[in-house]
């Protein structure tokens, strides 16, 4: 097969995977040899029509697979084309890419062939060629087979900045039900084993000078789950993220809205993926680990353990409590304001080094280009402070009004 | 007005030289038309610049200033040399803490221009798209890009950094940059026809683009508001995205109306049978190791409440036969993580007593009352949460049954949980603490604290002596058992 042909069903079969970070990893540079460098900011390179960004050169080494998950265009029973690259091939294709400065490196994960060790040593073969016989020093994220063996882990993680396992599905049933011949408790253990290795090398760093540990993907571990494949409502998928990140230390977990497929399962069919629904669970995460939320708190802003599609769920909690409001921009702590929707976490701290030195008024928040119509209802400055908190169509004054455009841009997933 | 020419459109150092005469001199801002070498200083520029006044030659600032002003300067906005000017003068007149002010509206429009300028930069190191040219002397990678600011040279550093071995020119339309492997060379500016007009590898590239490209999600403001329209006409796979948007729905149309696909006659080749199966488990075996081990498979499969949330089941270890069996709460963290009793810091405190009350680890069973990680998950770290009496008694009959076929002469546990499960009662360790009482199935318990309460103790003062009591404890334990 062609090489172009075999590019263009592996990176189709690869696309729904929604990881493409490149950030958080060693600085390390070309000066002393070999191509590339990573300087801890990742850098998006271009943008498909479709809003993501187009970081690493995400393919599969090939879509061939055993085993046959239901949500996924490469189950056992598909039938897509098959193709697979050689090691060569992906060397190459990374190589010349990142010379052109197309790519900040190799996102590579591939089906199940054979079995998980037979799979996961050839992933590991691309990984160690470019980086030993090459001396690329971009950067290399390996999906992790969650059976493979230690030794070829240990490998994958010398070679790799990050290193994932996709949970797949937010609930135990539906994995069942969907991906049969995936086991949550496996894909549990296996990211408990990798998080142990990444704590050991980090500790390892810290304190043997002489004889650094072997390397340990430094850029950490990330997953996947898809929505909307299966009935989990938002109190589920949102319960099992914040148990991920407790659990595992992972770097993120990536929300995938369930796409239409070419060539889709009877169990379950092609529908419209729900954007909305994954932009809004987006928010609500960055909530629970930035901005002091709990998940009650989040999904009191909802009806019936889902969230509010039409505003974000920090506006859907604010207005559920408008006794918190409103909140005072000189005075409060930072906590409180933190509550305030429409102020980031940026935005605090600014205001609160600013407020050191003179009062905050209405027009200073202009000059920040705050959205002020959803700010003001809540929000005390030193001249305005709104008059009716209790007003009953305080929602519709609020509201984004340019609807789904408005709630549809993605979040650039910036690491922390 | 006096008129201050400086010799590049961001050159700092010039700037700042000039700026501290100025300050030395105190001119100010109003007075002073910056210009670049070369171009008009305006009509009014007719004084000559001034001589430095001894009085004030330290002038410090702090430090935000010039990191900011260092950016800022590469801004195109010809009024970026006397905001800058204007702001040094404002905080050496007085206002020591104005880059603190955020709102104020000098400094929000130098952090908006340094703002631009770093999106710029990282837009640079995004969309410069090398064509490779061959030559004798090996190849040449060729870059032709058009910055919204004075950047090259101030950018020139990250594709060192990167691409240090291969040669390569980067042209925009003010200067350019050249790299030969070992030095960098600013030369002048160029056309969009002195880079090579194709790369041989360009296809490869369009292709992936548009293989990568979800059609069913389509969000074209996204896109551009990342990747700005302006940057299209260099970048090679924007050739495509007319084309993409325009198929996408109905590529989408056609997916949902094709429905369910029946599955592949073939299916791809399934695992050979490599992977021996599981023995089952024995339940009435007479071998103690194993019913132990059937136990322990049993244990491991447990889909109680608990399990849905924790990473695996921890069973107990140790000999069996062992003369002490020590019954913990349940899993912590690392435990969990582990798969393995009592390696977290309440494990590894209690494994430094057991040494000191010099009870050797063959004579000692270690297990948990609970045999799942009983936790809160909150932002990065889960919260230790105690086992209410329906988890204890969901376990209980795991205890009981690992508890017979370890057969110890004493079972000691460790805090309120432990003492629960085994005696079914919430008795408080207080209370019996020393003395041997009796489970529910007739074996004598020893109860003592839970290590993870020494922990917890905040003075080191009552830490030792809690300490000391424990391992008093452990070795009275040991002594019942001799």
């Amino acid at each position: 097969m062609e090489l172009r042909r075999k590019l263009e069903i592996l990176a189709d079969a690869a696309k729904y995977d929604a990881s493409c970070a490149s950030s958080g990893s060693e600085k390390r540079d070309s000066r002393e040899g070999g191509l590339g460098s990573t300087e801890g900011m990742g850098i998006c390179h271009a943008y498909a029509p479709d809003g993501r960004c187009i970081s690493l050169l995400k393919v599969l080494l090939t879509n061939a697979c055993i085993y046959d998950c239901a949500y996924c265009i490469n189950r056992a029973t598909s039938n897509v084309p098959r193709a697979r690259f050689t090691v060569r091939e992906l060397v190459d294709l990374t190589l010349d890419f990142y010379r052109r400065n197309y790519i900040e490196g190799l996102f590579l994960s591939s089906g199940i062939i054979r079995s998980p060790d037979y799979t996961m040593e050839r992933l590991v073969d691309v990984a160690r060629i470019l980086r030993e016989e090459h001396g690329f020093r971009g950067y290399i994220h390996l999906k992790t087979i969650p059976d493979a063996s230690p030794e070829l882990l240990a490998e994958a993680g010398r070679h790799a900045d990050r290193l994932s396992i996709n949970i797949e599905l937010p609930q135990e049933g539906a994995l069942k039900a969907l991906a049969p011949e995936k086991d949550l408790s496996e894909i549990r253990r296996a990211m408990g084993r990798m998080r142990l290795r990444i704590e050991e090398a980090k500790e390892a760093r810290k304190t043997e000078r002489r004889a650094p540990a072997p390397r340990f993907a430094p850029a950490g571990q990330s997953t996947q789950m898809i929505v909307g494949a299966d009935a989990s409502d938002d109190r589920a998928v949102l319960g099992t993220t914040a148990n991920l990140y407790g659990s595992y230390g992972l770097k993120r977990v990536y929300f995938s809205a369930y796409s239409p497929i070419p060539d889709a399962s009877r169990l379950l069919p092609p529908v419209a993926p729900p954007l909305v629904r994954e932009h809004r669970l987006y928010q609500a995460d960055w909530l629970l680990r930035f901005y002091g939320f709990t998940l009650e708190e989040i999904m009191a802003g909802g009806e019936g353990g889902m969230l509010d599609l039409g505003i974000d769920p920090k506006l859907a909690w604010a207005l559920r409590h408008r006794g918190e409001f409103p909140v005072d921009v000189n005075r409060a702590p930072r906590d409180r304001l933190l509550r305030v929707p429409g102020l980031g976490a940026k935005t605090v701290d600014r205001l609160l080094t600013a407020r050191r030195h003179r009062s905050i008024r209405s027009e200073d928040l202009a000059r920040l280009r705050l959205p002020l119509a959803k700010l003001l209802p809540f929000l005390v400055t030193e001249d305005h402070r709104p008059r009716v908190t209790d007003q009953l169509d305080l929602r519709a004054l609020v509201a984004p009004r340019t609807g789904f455009a408005r709630a549809a841009r993605p979040v650039q997933l910036a690491l922390l | 007005m006096i008129g201050i020419a400086l010799p590049g459109p961001a050159d700092f150092e010039a700037w700042r030289a000039e700026a501290r005469r100025l300050l030395a001199a105190e001119v100010p801002p109003e007075r002073v038309a910056w210009h670049l070498r070369g171009e008009s200083a305006g009509l009014f520029a007719d004084e000559a610049a001034p001589a430095p006044s001894p009085r004030r030659d330290g002038i410090t600032v702090p430090r935000a200033f010039p990191e900011l002003a260092e950016v800022a300067i590469r801004h195109r906005d010809p009024e970026r040399f006397a905001l800058l000017y204007r702001i040094l003068w404002r905080i050496a007149g007085g206002e020591a803490g104005l880059m603190q002010v955020a709102v104020d509206p000098d400094v929000l429009r130098a952090h908006a221009m340094a703002k631009a300028v770093r999106r710029d930069a990282h837009k640079m190191h995004a969309f410069v798209r090398f064509r490779e040219l061959a030559g004798e002397d090996g190849p040449r990678f060729v870059a032709w890009f058009e910055p919204e600011h004075h950047i090259l040279e101030a950018e020139a550093g990250f594709f060192i950094r990167r691409f240090a071995g291969m040669r390569w020119s980067i042209l925009t339309p003010e200067a350019s940059a050249h790299w030969d492997g070992e030095e960098l060379r600013i030369g002048p500016g160029g056309r969009r026809t002195d880079a090579p007009a194709e790369d041989a590898k360009e296809d490869l590239w369009r292709a992936y683009f548009a293989s990568i490209f979800n059609p069913a999600r389509l969000k074209p403001a996204a896109m551009r508001a990342e990747m700005p329209v302006r940057y299209w006409r260099n970048l090679p796979e924007a050739r495509d995205i007319p084309r993409l948007m325009a198929e996408a729905p109905r590529r989408v149309a056609e997916m949902v109306a094709r429905g369910a696909t029946p599955p592949a006659p073939r299916r791809q080749r399934v695992l050979a049978a490599d992977v021996e199966a599981p023995m089952p488990a024995d339940l009435f075996t007479q071998d103690p190791t194993a019913a132990l081990a059937a136990l322990r498979a049993e244990v491991l499969a447990d889909r109680g409440p608990l399990a849905e949330h924790a990473t695996q089941a921890v069973f107990g270890e140790g000999p069996i036969g062992a003369a002490l069996l020590f019954v913990g709460e349940q899993p912590g963290d690392e435990e969990d993580i582990a798969g393995r009793p009592f390696v977290g810091p309440a494990g590894r405190m209690f494994n430094r007593a057991l040494e000191e009350a010099g009870i050797p680890r063959a004579e000692a069973y270690v297990t948990n009352a609970v045999k799942h990680f009983k936790f809160k998950p909150t932002g990065r770290r889960r919260l230790h949460q105690s086992p209410d009496a329906g988890d204890i008694a969901h376990y209980r009959p795991f205890l009981r049954r690992e508890i017979e076929i370890v057969g110890p002469r004493l079972v000691v546990s460790l805090g309120a949980t432990a003492l629960r499960a085994l005696t079914g009662k919430p008795l408080a360790i207080t209370k019996v603490r020393g003395e041997v009482v009796k489970s529910e199935d007739g074996l004598p318990v020893f109860p003592t604290v839970h290590p993870s309460y020494l922990l917890r103790l905040p003075d080191p003062e009552s830490k030792a002596r809690e300490y000391a009591r424990f391992l008093g404890d452990l070795k009275s334990a040991w002594r019942e058992v001799q």
